[in-house]
């Protein structure tokens, strides 16, 4: 092929994506209650809660990936449940690969969002009691549009990580075509295999992609706002 | 129609709350006291901001006691923080329509038409952004957005305090025409004397977390048992009526009970109700009908209580008319010149007084 991209190699971009997508759509999901609790609980494990969810910020992804593997490999617990729902087993699956990318970047999504709820204070939410909105109206007509810049660094973030990740995939899902081998295991299976074009190509592709989304979210953002890590 | 009954305990590290007061069902009651006299806690308990052990009870109806504690957002109540405090992500309008588009529809008994004029908010209100709008003005939107809930009672924590004087002045005669206009009870937070002196009808004053007196407005700021007697600017109320224009001299009379009062000339017709308010610094005290003064305003009254102030100072309280309570502040070597004693008949002389609209 000209182009020197192989079929497999799109289908590494595509698999990318919907990686990105799914795990990113799954991490909000996930961490606005989680950041929501973070930031207005007052109970004692509230710190341990914290530094869980910090952890994947400091430890190497082989780790995470090692310890995914060994708990859902058909030794381990969740593996073990799996299997008993006729699942079979995740490591080496998409699946596997998005509950890996969730944990892996669960601090990339939540922290922003706490910080954005926490720098909201009580008052505008203690106004909305006043002018009678329950609680669940309070959190979607004043929290969450006032928490959205909080959101939009989430979001980006959360997509941009998983976009970039390669040890926790290679850990858990190896390199297997159009299910697991996303884009950065094809550039280093290119390299590998001294394939320096197609290596090019999907390396150059990713810096110009990322850029362009970034770009495009800040000018559409319109305010500056900041990245907290 | 009810009182509203309040009383609520609360301990926080060093401060303790143990208020309990009633409010009439109409007018304003102010809540007065020094800062951390807890008159802004007691607020929040009443609103159901703070949970604490309390019995609170308004138009009858419990809103809290042993067993109830009706959420914030069922509380049919109107609250003006010190801060506007405005959505910053909607218009001026949707901040108006908050809370208005969230009660029934058979429940808005005060429609924005209303509350636009009320607040002259007609240029203001299809403003995109609050943020741009003066202190003055967003503070005036909140008056709004809470009216517009149609509340039973209107709770206000120093709404003029986070204003600088000019919008102080700029608010100050919306807020007392809505003493006029509203049918509902007030709980009006305050510091500044010369706010609860215009717009309250009722005092309940606090200190260190105690009410220490709660009474109709006039007579409270009469006592003098009561630090307010005490204070630099302390005064009493008058509720007078316009009855005479002197255009030569661009003077105004004002009738009451016990005489009358020449002011600058006022711009209100006859007829209206004004308040007046006389400070005691601005009192002084003849036993006889002084010849040759020039000071205009001179009321018959009778001394009902002269209290001691600091080594060389005397408070007076004196009676004009039948309800109207005046005080002075002279020098103890003035009443034992003129042996002033309580009961007697005396001329007080009153060189200015401030009108409150």
């Amino acid at each position: 092929m000209e182009s020197g991209l192989d079929p497999a190699d799109l289908q590494a971009v595509w698999l990318t994506l919907k990686l990105a997508s799914v795990t990113t759509f799954l991490l909000l999901l996930i961490a606005t209650p989680l950041a929501w609790w973070l930031a207005h609980s007052r109970r004692w494990y509230k710190g341990f809660v914290s530094a869980l969810v910090a952890l994947p910020l400091v430890l190497p992804p082989t780790v995470l990936g090692f310890y995914l593997l060994l708990l859902m490999g058909p030794q381990g617990a969740v593996g073990a449940l799996t299997k008993s729902l006729n699942l079979g087993t995740l490591p080496f699956t998409f699946a596997g690969l998005v509950i890996g990318s969730v944990l892996f970047s669960l601090p990339f999504a939540v922290q922003p969002i706490q910080n954005a709820f926490e720098s909201l204070g009580k008052r505008p939410l203690e106004v909305a009691a006043t002018l009678r909105a329950n609680a669940w109206d309070r959190f979607v007509s004043v929290a969450l549009p006032l928490a959205r810049p909080g959101f939009l660094t989430a979001t980006i973030l959360a997509f941009a990580h998983t976009v970039g990740e390669f040890g926790v995939v290679l850990m858990l899902g190896g390199n297997i075509d159009g299910e697991t081998r996303v884009l950065s295991v094809a550039i280093y299976s290119h390299v590998e295999a001294m394939e320096y074009a197609p290596a090019h190509l999907l390396a150059g592709g990713m810096v110009l992609f990322s850029f362009i989304v970034l770009l495009g979210l800040y000018l559409a953002s319109g305010k500056s706002w900041q990245v907290r890590k | 129609m009810s009182w509203i009954r309040v009383h609520f305990k609360m301990q926080l590290d060093s401060f303790e709350l143990d208020a309990a007061f009633s409010a009439p069902p109409l007018g304003v009651t102010a809540l007065f006291g020094p800062s951390g006299s807890g008159k802004t806690t007691l607020l929040r308990c009443i609103a159901g901001l703070e949970r604490t052990t309390g019995w609170l009870r308004v138009n009858g109806e419990p809103w809290q006691d042993e067993k109830t504690f009706m959420p914030v957002h069922q509380r049919p109540l109107g609250y003006v923080f010190q801060e506007a405090s405005l959505f910053p992500h909607l218009s001026v309008r949707a901040n108006l329509e908050y809370g208005y588009k969230r009660i029934a529809p058979s429940e808005r008994k005060v429609k924005p038409e209303q509350v636009v004029e009320w607040l002259g908010l007609g240029r203001l209100i299809e403003r995109k952004d609050p943020a741009r709008l003066s202190g003055g003005e967003r503070q005036r939107v909140a008056i709004g957005r809470a009216l517009l809930t149609s509340p039973r009672i209107l709770l206000m924590d120093e709404p003029l305090s986070a204003l600088d004087s000019n919008s102080k002045r700029e608010i100050l005669p919306y807020l007392e025409r809505l003493h006029r206009e509203l049918q509902i009870p007030v709980l009006y937070v305050s510091h500044a004397m010369d706010e609860v002196a215009r717009l309250a009808d009722h005092l309940v004053l606090l200190e260190q977390g105690k009410v220490i007196a709660s009474g109709a407005l006039q007579e409270t700021l009469a006592r003098l048992d009561l630090p307010t007697a005490h204070f630099d600017d302390a005064g009493t109320v008058i509720e007078a009526e316009v009855a005479q224009h002197d255009e030569k001299y661009h003077l105004s009379r004002l009738d009451f009970s016990g005489g009358h009062l020449w002011v600058s000339k006022v711009a209100q017709p006859f007829g209206t109700r004004v308040r007046a308010r006389v400070l005691a610094r601005d009192v002084s005290i003849a036993t006889q009908a002084p010849q040759g003064s020039s000071i205009n305003n001179i009321l018959n009254a009778r001394i009902e209580e002269i209290r001691d102030e600091g080594p060389d100072k005397v408070i007076v309280r004196m009676k004009v008319g039948d309800t109207h309570r005046l005080l002075s502040r002279i020098t103890r070597r003035s009443r034992d010149n003129l042996g002033l004693v309580a009961g007697m008949y005396v001329c007080a002389q009153v060189k200015s007084i401030a009108l409150m609209a």
